[in-house]
């Protein structure tokens, strides 16, 4: 896969915000690590990992150990480390904090471990089990079914995965701010799990390629991980043609495809959650001359992370609350001019040269429709029990975005193993 | 300020820091810039026939991130030419009278003793040490620790050297004995006039896993070395302090092992020692470290009241007792500090696995340990302590069934979180004393 990924993208321009550690550095840092007891980290952390313990192996060398305490939790623990908000997660109930010390940076002692030891030419850390003849289709090669399947295979079990773009790895690879994991990186990781056992089928879209019914006719169990669908629109004037985009459209774009000539001039981005903040930054990196986030309501209430957004402004962003778009203004020659927005209530002209619209991505309807009993919510998530993902449908399974309705990669990688460790279970 | 100037068996001092015999002390060119430096002293790396030594001769443990918490050798004495060493010697007490210069000595025969002692006076030395102590190359040769682990045959040579000595002459000593008080005792019977110690312990420092070899790696071979550095001072304390207890031992100590700041310094000394000697710590860092161990030694005589060193030396000795005299009623228990506590609970993995099942968390944890003497369940405070940092993460002690060892106050990393607090001071009843009065069967023993 990674063989026909463009060699010129506009991602490349955009260099890791957390490099890899040397070993010495890796090992200083584990060395600090208390080994609690009952570790808040751990606690903090959706699927669970023995920090302490993987970070203790770092401390005696023992990588390889360190990295499957790691995977055993966390199959995708690789780009996890590198995408995870850490702040608000395992480093922030580090026990340190509340000492005012710096705390115990487990993301990037995580990626020393999980990077290390997937290493080209390392020995393998997993031999899958013998095969046990169940079979189990997977729709959407994202996180969550990359661990659904990646476990399954381990325990013995056929797992075969659908996904409708050219590559997978989902919104790792389609997604994910340069600055913490490129394509290659994702693309990387989903070689590992396909070399558990794993088998990937990209071009194939369910409801046009593949069909709910026949998959239930030939397989044990389906796992429905199709995450989100396209970026919502505002359906306000001017919003359709050039320079209008969707945000999670326009990071594909910039992630998968080869560079464009073309300079982002004024950019604003609308929304207020973490997509926009991303966004935001991506294109004042990518030399955007000015970078203005528009949000409806006051920057308290803004659902993006603290952290994220205070990096973004480091990077030049600037922030407009409590606006509302009304229009888009276009010339003559139908090319982007400005957008007229109300703040509290006036009107006023913000000119620009290009639009990033995050304000949230569309369910998708159609695929519970594939499906008999599975249900939609009042959101337009599927509706899974959280613990197994088990769906009114008894041989359909679902996690991640899809019934979450858009968390983290971390929360995928939980509801995919979960699934997993409850298929094995069922079928032992 | 304090006085800092010692005199040890009649050398003087102007203070009670020497470089200790080894590498610092190998050249007239270091001795006189660690002079400068402001080490009051040096025993000169020991001279005798001088030897070939192998490539690589050092190894060290790191603990933790920290470097060389303990070092080895597997180097032999001087690969000088005696008339060098001595030439030097000559110019260092020329240019700094005032400052102590202790020849190091090992030898053979009687004759060998008799020409090196009258060579190395005649250069101007202050002193002889007679290195009994090298545990490794010089012992296959019938030298070093072979004589510090016969105290016959340290006596005798001793013996010998005081026929011929005009200076005073004090015996390095080998930790590698079953009793240090053995050879310290012969050395005194034999005539010294101190006792230095400790030389290097006997050890392997570790082994290269990927080529299995132990290290240091001398091509695909190793042998044993000599231990020293932190690692080795509590060992070192134990000797000296057991030295300076005795009787018989009625003359100076100079205390060495793992020596590297005032602290360390002054705890050999208050446990019997009247100078110091530094390798390691000196092979570490260089010369510069002296400053802060006679500025901070100075600083904490002050603090004392005490004028002089020599009220220091000797000072914890009347601390120490046998076990048997130990107060057997003396008790203290745990108590945290929940504001302090940071949660880690280190304390109750330490507590519950290593120690005494009495540290709790959260107000349901109270099953009474299988430990206890009798059935029943800890009772959790009411309220619960809530920490201001911590909040419901803060254990708990079921303070009845604190035995007091310590332990969690050790693992704990936040300073004066835990601290142990007394519950009943001394009451006398130690063990000798049940012992005299018959109370020494307790219930539950072996004849019941
Ligand atoms: C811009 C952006 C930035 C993000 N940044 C972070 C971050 O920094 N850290 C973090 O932890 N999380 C981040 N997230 C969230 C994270 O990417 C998701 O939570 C996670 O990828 C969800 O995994 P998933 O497997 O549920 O779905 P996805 O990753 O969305 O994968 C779903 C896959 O299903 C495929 N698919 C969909 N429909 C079909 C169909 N009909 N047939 C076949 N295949 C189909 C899709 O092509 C896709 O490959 C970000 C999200 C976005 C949008
Ligand atoms: C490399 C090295 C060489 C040594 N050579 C000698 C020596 O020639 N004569 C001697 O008496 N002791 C020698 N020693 C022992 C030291 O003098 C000292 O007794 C020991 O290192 C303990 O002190 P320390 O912990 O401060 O290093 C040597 C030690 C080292 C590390
Ligand atoms: S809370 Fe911090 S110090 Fe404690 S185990 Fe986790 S990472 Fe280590
Ligand atoms: S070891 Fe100290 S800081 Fe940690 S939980 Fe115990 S009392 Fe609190
Ligand atoms: S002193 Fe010992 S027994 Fe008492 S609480 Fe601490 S560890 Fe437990």
């Amino acid at each position: 896969m990674k063989s026909v990924l463009p060699q010129r993208r506009d991602e490349l321009q955009l260099k890791d915000k957390k490099p890899l550690y040397s070993a010495a550095e890796a090992r200083a840092e584990a060395d600090r690590c208390l080994y609690c007891q009952d570790a808040p980290c751990i606690k903090a952390c959706p699927t669970e990992i023995d920090i302490p313990t993987f970070i203790k192996k770092i401390a005696t060398d023992n990588v390889r150990g360190s990295a499957k305490t790691i995977f055993e939790q966390n199959l995708l623990g690789y780009s996890c480390a590198r995408v995870c908000p850490v702040e608000v997660l395992c480093v922030g109930a580090c026990v340190y904090n509340a000492w005012h010390r710096e705390p115990i940076q487990i993301g990037r002692l995580q990626r020393y471990a999980t990077e290390k030891a997937t290493e080209a030419g390392k020995p393998v850390l997993f031999t899958p089990a013998p095969p046990t003849g169940k079979r189990v289709a997977l729709i959407g090669a994202g996180p969550a079914s990359l661990a659904c399947a990646g476990y399954l295979a381990l325990e013995g079990h056929a797992a075969v995965i659908f996904e409708k773009r050219p590559f997978a790895g989902g919104l790792n690879t389609t997604g994910i701010a340069p600055y913490k994991l490129h394509v290659e990186d994702a693309l990387h990781e989903v070689e590992w799990v396909q070399a558990l056992g794993v088998e990937i089928t990209t071009g194939m879209e369910l409801g046009k390629d593949v069909f709910g019914k026949d998959l239930l006719r030939d397989y044990d169990a389906v796992y429905l991980g199709v995450g989100l669908g396209e970026d919502t629109k505002l359906r306000i004037p001017g919003e359709d043609g050039d320079g209008v985009y969707g945000a999670t459209a326009w990071i594909e774009r910039m992630k998968l495809t080869p560079t464009s000539e073309r300079k982002l001039g004024r950019v604003l981005v609308i929304g207020g959650g973490n997509t926009a903040i991303d966004v935001a930054r991506e294109c004042a990196l990518l030399g955007a001359t000015e970078v203005t986030m528009v949000y409806r309501r006051d920057a308290a209430s803004m659902s993006g992370y603290a952290h994220e957004m205070e990096g973004a402004r480091k990077e030049g962003v600037r922030l407009v609350t409590r606006a509302t778009p009304v229009a888009f203004e276009r010339d003559a020659q139908g090319k982007l001019t400005g957008l007229k927005v109300t703040v509290d209530g006036a009107e006023q002209v913000l000119p620009c040269d290009m639009v990033a619209l995050a304000i949230g991505q569309s369910k998708m309807h159609a695929i519970a429709a594939e499906f008999p009993g599975v249900e939609l919510d009042a959101r337009g998530c599927i509706v899974a029990d959280p613990a197994n993902g088990a769906t009114g449908n008894a041989k359909v399974f679902s996690g991640g975005d899809c019934i979450n309705g858009g968390k983290e990669v971390v929360n995928a990688v939980a509801d995919g193993r979960n699934t997993a460790r409850y298929l094995n279970q069922a079928w032992k | 300020m304090a006085d800092l100037s010692i005199d040890f068996a009649g050398i003087r001092s102007p203070n009670p820091f020497w470089l200790a015999s080894a590498p610092p002390a190998n050249s007239g060119e270091q001795v006189m810039r660690a002079f400068d430096a402001g080490w009051g002293g040096a025993v000169w790396k020991t001279l005798g026939d001088p030897i070939v030594n192998v490539s690589s001769r050092f190894g060290a443990v790191d603990y933790a991130g920290q470097k060389v918490m303990g070092f080895n050798n597997i180097e032999l004495i001087t690969d000088r030419g005696l008339e060098v060493n001595l030439r030097e010697i000559r110019e260092v007490k020329k240019r700094y009278p005032k400052h102590a210069v202790i020849a190091s000595l090992m030898t053979e025969t009687k004759e060998d003793w008799k020409v090196l002692i009258r060579r190395c006076e005649d250069a101007g030395v202050d002193g002889l040490e007679l290195n009994f102590g090298c545990p490794h190359g010089m012992c296959e040769r019938g030298m070093g620790s072979s004589v510090g682990q016969e105290p016959k045959l340290l006596q005798e040579i001793t013996a010998w050297t005081k026929e011929f000595a005009k200076t005073p002459v004090l015996v390095k000593l080998t930790p590698n004995i079953g009793d240090i008080l053995d050879p310290g005792i012969a050395a005194v019977k034999g005539g010294a006039d101190g006792l230095s110690l400790i030389n290097t312990i006997k050890s392997i420092i570790g082994v290269d896993l990927n080529r299995l070899v132990p290290e240091p790696r001398v091509g695909n071979a190793s042998t044993n070395g000599g231990y020293c550095g932190p690692a080795v001072k509590p060992i070192a304390m134990h000797m000296v302090a057991s030295l300076a207890r005795d009787p018989e031992v009625t003359i100076p100590i100079s205390g060495i092992g793992g020596i590297s700041n005032w602290r360390d310094a002054a705890e050999f000394i208050a446990l019997g020692s009247t100078s110091v000697q530094v390798c390691t710590a000196v092979m570490h860092y260089g010369f510069r470290i002296v400053e802060d161990m006679i500025d901070g030694l100075s600083n904490y005589l002050d603090e004392q009241g005490m004028t002089s060193v020599r009220q220091l030396v000797g000072r914890a000795i009347p601390g120490f007792r046998e076990w048997g005299d130990l107060d057997l009623g003396y008790q203290i228990v745990a108590k945290i500090d929940a504001n302090k506590c940071i949660g880690c609970q280190l304390c109750v993995a330490a507590c519950q696995d290593g120690a005494h099942q009495c540290i709790f968390t959260g107000p349901n944890d109270q099953q009474r340990p299988p430990h206890a003497h009798y059935p029943g369940t800890a009772t959790a405070p009411r309220p619960q302590i809530l920490g201001t940092v911590a909040g419901d993460r803060v254990p708990w002690v079921d303070e009845p069934e604190c035995v007091g060892c310590n332990l969690c106050a050790l693992v704990c990393p936040v300073p004066g979180c835990i601290t142990m607090q007394e519950t009943a001071t001394e009451t006398g009843d130690t063990w000798n004393r049940r012992v005299q009065e018959g109370r020494d069967k307790i219930p539950g023993g072996i004849h019941e």
